[in-house]
């Protein structure tokens, strides 16, 4: 699973890094930064809440 | 619980996440999805920005694409409204026939109050569909010179920045001496006042509309304080009403919303979720209806699987609340439910600057916070207030930041 954010509708609202710390983070810069590309499949319930409240709806998953 | 078929009663955001979520989990039966609006659903905070700007298209608004919408093989009626029900008899009105539902999902929103005399007059607007956007930015693209907004809330508020944006003129009148006050206090509700009157709002507080001038046309505004303006373009943003009237005699419990249990659960097979929905919200103790994005999602979410589960397997539904608003190139975001009068302590930037983390606290209690241009300080402060800590607890974490 891959993780790709449009950081062209990207807002930097920042939940995604609530929900899911290890994947997403948004510096104090104000920018998100994804920590993990790839995360494992352990993972996957985590992130897909992450791309469902996401409110520029800008991330995206990979098979 | 085993069922045949879902009923979804509204097709915006709290509707559509229930729908895919059934789906997502492997339900195989029928999803009856049932929209008032002519379009499939949409994405509606747009509507006071990007959309509004003219910056963003009808497709873009779409909360997914055709492809993925068809994906979930919704029997899909859109333009089409229910107008009654009957809990005991298990049968639903739709466009004045009766129809049997197994279980059922309310996700009818909220509707914008209007301000009383204004009926049937040009150039007088509300903001909550995309036909009431769409001819907000038609009026603003064929002219609109005078823009004023009644009521100091967040869409009233998306909406003056937009527009100052295309070189508007806008005023903006709140009947309370603190815009937005309501919500976050005088103190912060000052700070926000500060920002509208630093990018050339004519921000008035204390007064309300004691007139709406004009012919057939918005021509302007006399407020109570006796001043008359010229307007040409009233938006209207004095909150709203949750649409529960088609449910009258349902045997559902109607009180400034559709009343559930802790769980969504409203009857038996019968759950609410999004703006209009009130349960009693564990982490709070007390009855709350939410207006915010993420609550419609996560409300949806958590009601769509209500309605398969047995009573024992049910979780209630205890979010904190959060939502952000984008006003000139300022993000603000709120999260957890502050009271008006609760202290509030600055604890990252400056209000001055515009780019602060506040927090909300009584009795010992960590409350709220509140952030402009500080995403990464308030989600971090979300997850404080999901953890229950304590206002030393939440000023300690703080202390690391700045």
């Amino acid at each position: 699973m891959r993780v790709i954010v449009d950081f062209d509708l990207c807002e930097s609202n920042a939940i995604c890094m609530q929900i899911a710390p290890d994947v997403f983070e948004v510096r104090d810069d104000d920018f998100l930064y994804v920590l993990e590309e790839n995360p494992g499949e352990d993972r996957r319930a985590v992130v897909e809440q992450a791309v469902q409240r996401c409110p520029k709806q800008a991330i995206s998953l990979e098979d | 619980m085993v069922r045949s078929a879902v009923t979804i009663v509204g097709a915006s955001l709290a509707g559509y996440w229930a729908a895919e979520t059934l789906r997502r989990d492997g339900f195989e039966g029928r999803i009856s999805l049932i929209g008032d609006e002519p379009h499939a659903p949409y994405d509606r905070p747009p509507l006071s920005k990007k959309y509004l700007a003219g910056d963003l298209d009808d497709d873009r608004l779409a909360l997914t694409t055709a492809e993925k919408l068809a994906d979930l093989q919704l029997d899909l009626r859109l333009g089409c409204s229910a107008t009654g029900l009957d809990v005991a008899g298990r049968t639903l009105e739709v466009g004045g026939a009766a129809e049997p539902f197994d279980g059922l999902v309310i996700a009818t929103g909220t509707r914008c109050r209007t301000l009383p005399g204004t009926a049937g007059l040009a150039g007088v607007h509300t903001l909550r569909t995309r036909d009431d956007a769409a001819a907000i930015r038609d009026a603003l693209a064929d002219g609109a010179r005078r823009l004023m907004v009644v009521g100091a809330g967040f869409i009233g508020a998306e909406v003056a920045s937009t527009a100052i944006g295309r070189g508007v003129e806008v005023t903006m009148v709140e009947a309370l001496e603190a815009p937005f006050g309501r919500v976050l206090g005088v103190e912060m509700g000052a700070v926000m006042a500060d920002v509208h009157r630093h990018h050339g709002v004519d921000l008035r507080t204390g007064v309300g509309v004691e007139e709406v001038l004009g012919d057939g046309c918005v021509a302007g505004v006399r407020l109570s304080d006796g001043a008359t303006l010229d307007v040409d373009l009233l938006i209207v943003g004095i909150g709203v009403v949750p649409n529960t009237e088609w449910l009258e005699g349902s045997g559902l419990t109607l009180d400034n919303g559709v009343v559930c249990d802790g769980t969504c659960l409203a009857a038996p097979g019968v759950v609410a979720a999004g703006d209009v929905a009130r349960w009693p919200n564990p982490r709070y103790g007390e009855l709350m209806r939410v207006e915010h994005w993420d609550n419609a999602v996560q409300q949806g979410v958590h009601a769509a699987r209500r309605l398969l589960q047995s009573d024992e397997e049910a979780t209630p539904f205890a979010p904190v609340p959060w939502f952000w608003s984008d006003q000139y190139d300022r993000k603000v975001q709120l999260a957890g439910r502050p009271h008006p009068d609760d202290e509030v302590r600055v604890v990252a930037g400056s209000t001055a600057e515009h780019r602060f983390a506040a927090f909300y606290g009584r009795d010992g209690r960590f409350t709220a916070a509140l952030g402009m241009n500080r995403p990464r300080q308030v989600m971090q402060s979300k997850g404080l207030l999901e953890a229950g800590s304590s206002w030393d607890e939440a000023l300690a974490f703080a202390a690391e930041w700045d």
